[in-house]
């Protein structure tokens, strides 16, 4: 499969290059995590010429990014100078609490904009049409921000639903059921902010293309061998209208991932957009860029999804790959 | 034209409300990093026109408000003391446009603050916070905006012109760029800029960074353009009668370019607004005292606000305006995307 392994490499090649570009992003800081330190007079000179030392802060940029490159392959990823440990490990927790919001969101976000789109490009004109293309309308044009801090004085007024963190503080004592029961009150909040933010797009761009193809002469044979409507609808327009909504699937990775980098630090969720404001605050170096290099990886990795999806979807890219 | 009349109708909408923010010295009653200690967390003074005893009034009038008995921060009308409206009074010292000395303000009250939108944690009123705030945030959006367009058509142009090992390195830098999700390159590029700076250069820096996280998507799309541009006869035939590189980017290709840098920059500064309040919001943007629409509704991240300030989050529900101008622009832009120019 020549053209999968193309698109690895390419993935390769971007995670490469973004964390070169980082690096090179570094050179323009004007201070590091030890300057602060320069301010205490009860820490001397030579320790922080020595802390720099051992972090390797005086050596040269490329040296730095050869040592940072064997860390990532050993598993470390560096070093976070306020954890006093490896970022890697940091990183992992809260990376997973991101992918569960982000993930979750992803999977109710097109589990709705489908046969919602789908259901608005069959009506297209109607009452219900207008009814949805209204409501997306309104969603969009209210800003993220306060529609994560809309939600939240929702919860907080009417006492539904928990209004930070990620667990209850009696958590351990639950049983099996209970802690789920807990965690997924305690996602509901931040999942529907993000939902609600990208649903709008999502809902647009699948009533657009099953809208065209709609019109196809196709279905319209189709239609006339007096096919089911359901099946008409999903099993012959929907996989023609699926490729533009492939490319938009990797695309919506990023929108998600963006959006919960405030939706996380809004509703006090313990994922990687707290964690990284908190080390952009502490210029912890490291963890700033494994956390950057670690949402470029999911980003690829949600594109490489869709072109592996694409594949399997689009007879046309197999045909190409062939060749 | 519809299309015509409803795009030119939504730029209207967007100037007039972009004027209330450029004019906010005139709109709004007080300087926004006023104080009033004495009462913080105050709820938006309702406006009469009929007061207590059921007597009708022309002249609107809002009544004074006094602390609850037995509380510090619940607020009660003063029913014994009403408070009129005064229109074009006069007012704070304040600079028009940056340098037009005025005294004037659209209304106010003698002797009294009057805070339609509430006041904040050191008695600053809010609609003034809001209007100011949004220059800070508007103008971070649109320059930002700016710049970004500027270098996506400089790089875009120098791709699909040139071709070659430009086209290559360029194109390859615009993925880079784009398989960082935006808000993850904009902690990143704030990150390596300096923290603990003033106001002004804040500004400019925020703006910078806004500037430089977006160009690769109209880099892209300008390439675009340019490729399927510079193969058109007329351009062939311009360069057979000699025409320089320069004058053919100039003059025949990169009009060609417009409209999609047009719709590109409706859907771009809403966007980069947006960027410019999160950033403040973390408080990573303009600092305190300026006020910008993110820092406004940062307060609203403590409980205490969040419980019982209601009124904290109307600058949210104000913003909403502006996002609509600029959708419903982009969507007509996009819409009748082809080549539609102003002004003609």
């Amino acid at each position: 499969m020549p053209y999968l392994l193309r698109r690895f490499g390419h993935a390769i090649f971007l995670l490469i290059g973004v964390s070169a570009l980082a690096f090179a992003f570094t050179v323009l800081s004007p201070g590091n995590y030890f300057d602060e330190m320069r301010l205490n007079p009860q820490i001397a000179p030579e320790t922080i010429a020595a802390l720099k030392t051992q972090y390797e802060l005086d050596r040269p940029l490329p040296i730095r990014y050869a040592h940072w490159v064997s860390s990532v392959l050993h598993g470390n990823m560096g070093f976070s100078f306020a954890y006093n440990s490896p970022v890697a490990p940091l990183l992992l927790v809260r990376a997973r609490n991101t992918l569960l919001l982000t993930i979750t969101a992803m999977l109710l976000a097109w589990g709705i904009a489908l046969p919602l789109g789908i259901w608005s490009a069959e009506h297209q004109g109607g009452v219900s049409d207008r009814l949805v293309s209204s409501g997306t309308a309104a969603l969009m044009v209210i800003p993220d921000l306060a529609l994560a801090l809309g939600l939240l004085v929702l919860a907080v007024k009417s006492g539904w639903f928990p209004t930070g963190g990620m667990v209850s503080l009696h958590f351990d004592d639950l049983s099996f059921l209970g802690k789920i029961r807990d965690l997924l009150l305690h996602m509901t909040l931040p999942v529907a902010a993000l939902v609600l933010s990208v649903l709008p797009l999502l809902i647009r761009h699948v009533r657009a293309s099953v809208a065209e193809v709609l019109d196809a002469p196709f279905l319209l044979a189709a239609e006339g061998h007096g096919i089911p409507r359901r099946t008409l609808l999903y099993r012959y327009a929907l996989p023609a209208a699926a490729n533009p909504l492939i490319s938009l699937f990797g695309f919506s990775v990023g929108t998600l991932l963006s959006g919960s980098l405030l939706v996380e630090v809004v509703m006090s969720w313990p994922g990687l957009g707290p964690f990284l404001l908190e080390a952009i605050l502490a210029r912890d170096l490291y963890v700033i860029i494994g956390g950057v290099l670690l949402s470029t990886l999911f980003l690829v990795g949600g594109n490489f999804s869709a072109d592996m999806l694409l594949y399997w979807a689009d007879p046309r890219i197999r045909a190409e790959a062939r060749n | 034209m519809k299309g015509k009349g409803a795009i030119s109708n939504w730029i209207v909408v967007l100037l007039a409300l972009h004027a209330i923010v450029i004019l906010a010295g005139f709109f709004a009653p007080y300087d926004p990093t006023e104080q009033d200690r004495k009462s913080p967390y105050q709820p938006p003074m309702r406006i009469h026109f009929v007061d207590a005893q059921g007597y009708f009034h022309a002249r609107p009038f809002v009544y004074q408000l006094q602390p609850r008995e037995g509380s510090y921060d619940q607020y009660q009308e003063n029913i014994a003391r009403s408070v009129p409206l005064k229109f074009f009074v006069q007012g704070e010292r304040y600079r028009l446009l940056g340098f037009v000395p005025s005294h004037l303000h659209l209304f106010g009250a003698e002797n009294e603050r009057i805070c339609l939108l509430g006041s904040d944690s050191y008695g600053r009123d809010q609609l003034s916070r809001f209007l100011y705030g949004g220059q800070v945030s508007l103008f971070a959006g649109l320059l930002g905006a700016g710049i970004t367009l500027f270098l996506g058509l400089g790089v875009g142009a120098l791709a699909g012109f040139y071709g070659g090992w430009r086209d290559d390195l360029l194109m390859r830098l615009a993925e880079l760029f784009l398989a960082l999700p935006w808000l993850y390159l904009l902690f990143a590029l704030r990150a390596f800029l300096p923290l603990a700076v003033g106001p002004l250069q804040a500004f400019f820096l925020i703006i910078a960074v806004l500037g430089a996280v977006g160009w690769a998507r109209p880099a892209r799309l300008v390439r675009g353009v340019v490729l399927s541009a510079k193969e058109r006869d007329f351009v062939r035939a311009a360069r057979g009668f000699g025409a320089t590189s320069g004058y053919l980017l100039r003059r025949h290709i990169l009009p060609e370019a417009s409209s999609v840098l047009l719709t590109q920059a409706a859907i771009l500064v809403p966007q980069f607004v947006l960027a410019e309040m999160t950033l403040s919001f973390l408080g990573l943007g303009v600092p305190e005292p300026v006020p910008s629409w993110g820092s406004l509704l940062s307060s609203l991240e403590q409980y205490s606000v969040l419980v019982s300030c209601w009124w904290m989050y109307l600058p949210a529900l104000m913003m909403v305006p502006f996002f609509l101008g600029y959708l419903g622009l982009g969507s007509r832009l996009q819409q009748y995307g082809e080549p539609y120019k102003i002004g003609k």
